[in-house]
């Protein structure tokens, strides 16, 4: 192998798509590269030229525009361009120009091609958004914690065991009293191998079988076998065990593929527990179980303010493990309800009971299930419409203090905007809300709206649920048939836009500026949750989470074919860059927050999260388009 | 090679006509091809001259002592640099090799042991420099000594046009009143050796002292200086020589 071509590789090498490429295909293209010399200013790609090759930046910096002239990106050294091109007509649909002296390696097209074909990777990275944000979504799906747990973790104590020769009644009492759902049956001897093992007193056993609940029902039981049959002649013969170094994700396909819903727990061959799918589920759902358990057992806002520390190594952990932003979303939406019930239980207990019944309303996040570990509190207290303020009102803004000041306490800000039960617009009966909710959706005005929108995420935390239902009704009943409400509302979902991408250190603007960190949450997630919540209110739906709006939304017309699974890989991988980033503020002991520093952000992440914005973007243009301000009305 | 200053610009040579008067006049068969593959006209825009970027590592600096070790050759146009067609040769000296030389080329005394001499691959490098305009930088070495080590093998040395680019960046930071004016000063000279040269241009830096890197390195400078301080349109005769 040539030097110089040595050196075309390693520079190659070290970016993306082609850091994953085998030396094989590294080397097929450093053998075909030309190269060629561009002048700052200098045009690289016109509009409509035909284009024959992948273009590679090995030094220097380029602009591509769109056709109108507008700024597309802006790339660096190692970046490509021109692809869009080879995979359509080969005709220049973006045009480039160099804005530094730059030097650039052409990738022939039949190289190209050929990476494409050979490489899934490369024609992944290639391809438009879609593909790219698709695969990295599912490969979060893929490696979260099931992935990397072992099975031994979940289980949590010795198996039942009897002798083959026990008799099925005296079987049934040992489970009863051990509480278990299943045992195993062992005889001495090792005529099956695969199955012996020898006991701490240096008995060798085997295992024959398990005996489950349904067991008993199914060949004891239903049978009508006598009590004292011996388990050895009720026990299937089939035998699946799974070893404790397994995944949990591994112990679950095995439980699938045989259809078995317990599954002993070997280290070698020794059984050392048992588990039951239920163990899994709960393992996957409910990671932060014992965080709140141990909420409710707390009894002052002192004692719940040192749990602060632990909701942030729950989170902590379950980023690292690779959980979902869903997951990771509504865990710390549970542990936020679950502080906030247990501030109300404990205000009810020094005020006493509530003189109307009420219902506390979360808004925002929390309502939406999509809390992170940087939040404030957003919620609403909705009385009964018994509720008379001169008499009523100083035990609910006692109730609403205790609740907010306790929140504060335990690391959840008082909010900015005063959307807190403290706040008496917000401290009201049932039709007073309604009222409001008729009047934002009947006379909007962007102005109006800006204040109000934290609303349409409304669930309830604690009390009468069926209030926040009918608001929820309501606004599902009245939204899809106010034009003007939704125009007012996607007008202000168009404040915040996305950037354009990164270049170098810097957040690339859509004017080209350039910004030293990136707001995620202003910039990305909070525009796509504006977005999402538009069209989930157009077409009716009542989820608040906004993966389910999403889910709705993709069962109606309202959005191309695809473009809701796309908005939600979008928004997958711009909660979870967020949440990333939060938790290396973490480890790092700094204030978590929502920037982004791009030299934080890896080669990969920076091409994924540029997609995510284009993604948004575009969607924010259709958002445009979908709901118009109708022509403005006289008078007023 | 620091105190070499490229030596004076004698006269414009007429190319053509010294070209077509050797390709008469020629003995050897591939030499006779080499001179009687045309050369392009000297008012050809540069932007339509194939040319072939070529450097040569050597023992040394003086043609009639020291030797040719190795070859590089990358053929080009003002567009692109055509990197699949380059070729390199490491050759056999058949001159004592000097440590110091080792260290700096790269190449090994087994390496040489193992190479041909310039006699056996000299119909294929006329071959591929026939027709195309060579480009190096720092003629004073190749040119002497590829005359040299041909004449010494055919009886007939070669001599050709070339474009030199460290002539072409002599003549914007040496010639100049500026640059007279920093003399004067007392000032160091702007170097304008190869890496020193491409930096200014904004182009990567390359391990060099190998003959195949240093010829793309040299196209690459070539293409920068065009576009930086001529035009596609500058005609050829303006930058051989």
């Amino acid at each position: 192998m040539d030097v110089e071509l040595l050196e075309i590789r390693q520079h190659m090498g070290r970016f993306p798509p082609f850091d994953g490429l085998s030396d094989d295909l590294l080397d097929a293209i450093a053998e075909q590269v030309e190269v060629s010399y561009f002048k700052t200013g200098s045009d690289i790609l016109e509009f409509n030229e035909t284009v024959n090759d992948l273009c590679y930046i090995r030094s220097g910096a380029v602009e591509v525009y769109r056709r109108n002239g507008e700024l597309y990106n802006r790339l660096g050294e190692g970046d490509i361009f021109g692809h869009f091109s080879l995979l359509r007509n080969h005709k220049v649909s973006l045009p480039a120009k160099a804005i530094e002296d730059t030097l650039l390696y052409f990738i022939p097209d039949a190289v190209f091609q050929r990476l494409c074909e050979e490489d899934d990777h490369f024609a992944d990275f290639v391809e438009l958004e879609r593909p790219r944000l698709e695969t990295i979504a599912e490969q979060q799906k893929k490696s979260n914690d099931m992935m990397v747990t072992r099975i031994r973790k979940l289980v949590t104590r010795y198996p039942v065991m009897v002798e083959a020769s026990t008799s099925v009644q005296r079987a049934a009492q040992q489970m009863s009293e051990a509480q278990a759902s299943a045992l195993l049956v062992l005889k001495e001897g090792s005529e099956n191998p695969r199955f012996s093992f020898k006991d701490s007193e240096g008995q060798t056993w085997q295992m024959c079988g398990i005996l489950t609940d349904s067991d008993f029902r199914n060949r004891v039981v239903a049978e009508g076998r006598s009590p004292q049959t011996p388990v050895g002649e009720v026990i299937s013969s089939r035998l699946i065990t799974v070893q404790s170094d397994a995944s949990v994700y591994e112990a679950m396909l095995t439980m699938l593929r045989n259809n078995v819903h317990h599954l002993p727990v070997v280290y070698r061959q020794r059984p050392v527990g048992v588990v039951h799918l239920s163990d899994i589920i709960r393992y996957e759902t409910h990671s932060g179980l014992y965080l709140v358990s141990n909420i409710f057992n707390q009894s002052s806002v002192q004692e719940l303010a040192r749990l602060a520390p632990d909701v942030r190594a729950a989170f902590v952990r379950m980023v690292q493990e690779d959980a979902n932003s869903q997951m990771v979303g509504s865990a710390l939406s549970t542990i936020g309800r679950s502080f906030t019930r247990r501030l109300l239980e404990m205000a009810e207990v020094e005020l006493g009971p509530p003189p109307v019944p009420y219902c506390f309303m979360v808004n925002g996040s929390m309502a939406r299930n999509e809390q992170s570990i940087v939040t404030d509190q957003d919620h609403a207290l909705i009385l009964s419409d018994d509720f008379d303020p001169k008499q009523h009102d100083d035990y609910f803004y006692a109730l609403a203090k205790i609740v907010s000041d306790g929140l504060d306490a335990c690391g959840y800000a008082y909010c900015k905007g005063d959307v807190m039960a403290t706040n008496p617009q917000w401290r009201q009966p049932l039709r007073v809300w309604k009222a409001y909710f008729q009047d934002w959706m009947a006379n909007p005005t962007p102005e109006r709206l800006l204040h109000s929108s934290i609303f349409f995420d409304l669930d309830s935390c604690y009390g009468e649920d069926v209030y926040v239902e009918s608001l929820q009704d309501l606004i599902a009943h009245t939204a899809p048939k106010s034009p003007l409400f939704l125009a007012a509302m996607a007008r202000n979902a168009l404040n915040r836009t996305p950037p354009l991408g990164f270049f170098r250190t810097f957040v690339m603007e859509k004017d080209g500026e350039h910004n030293n960190t990136i707001n995620l949450k202003r910039r990305g997630t909070a525009p796509m949750v504006d977005l999402v919540r538009i069209h989930a209110m157009a077409c009716g739906s009542k989820a608040q989470n906004s993966f389910q709006r999403l889910n709705d939304i993709s069962k109606t017309q309202l959005l191309a074919n695809g473009m809701s699974d796309k908005l939600s890989y979008a928004f997958e991988f711009m909660c979870m860059s967020r949440l990333r980033h939060q938790m290396i503020d973490l480890q790092e002991s700094r204030q978590p927050d929502n920037n982004i520093e791009p030299e934080n952000v890896a080669d990969s992440e920076r091409h994924t999260l540029k997609d995510a914005f284009q993604v948004l973007s575009n969607a924010q243009k259709f958002l445009k388009f979908r709901y118009p301000m109708p022509a403005q009305r006289q008078g007023r | 090679m620091r105190g070499i200053r490229p030596r004076q610009k004698i006269t414009q040579a007429d190319w053509n006509g010294y070209m077509a008067q050797r390709a008469r006049k020629a003995r050897n068969p591939a030499i006779q091809r080499f001179f009687d593959t045309p050369l392009p006209d000297p008012d050809t825009p540069i932007a339509e001259v194939p040319m072939v970027a070529l450097d040569m590592e050597t023992t040394g600096l003086d043609e009639r002592r020291h030797a040719i070790v190795s070859i590089g050759l990358v053929p080009f146009t003002l567009q692109r640099i055509k990197l699949a067609e380059r070729r390199y040769w490491v050759l056999n000296p058949s001159r004592p090799l000097a440590e110091a030389s080792i260290a700096y080329h790269h190449i090994t005394h087994s390496e040489i042991a193992q190479a041909p001499d310039l006699e056996e691959i000299l119909d294929d490098v006329l071959a591929q420099l026939a027709g195309r305009l060579v480009v190096v930088h720092f003629r004073n070495i190749e040119r002497p000594f590829l005359d040299a080590a041909v004449k010494a093998r055919r009886g007939e040395g070669v001599l050709f046009p070339m474009i030199d680019t460290m002539s072409l960046e002599a003549r914007l930071h040496r010639q100049t009143l500026w640059a007279r004016f920093r003399r004067w000063l007392g000032r160091p000279p702007v170097s304008i050796r190869l890496h020193a040269s491409r930096e200014r241009y904004g182009l990567p830096g390359y391990q060099g002292h190998h003959a195949l890197v240093d010829a793309l390195a040299t196209a690459e400078l070539l293409q920068a200086q065009i576009a930086n301080h001529y035009r596609p349109e500058t005609p050829l005769k303006d930058i051989w020589c």
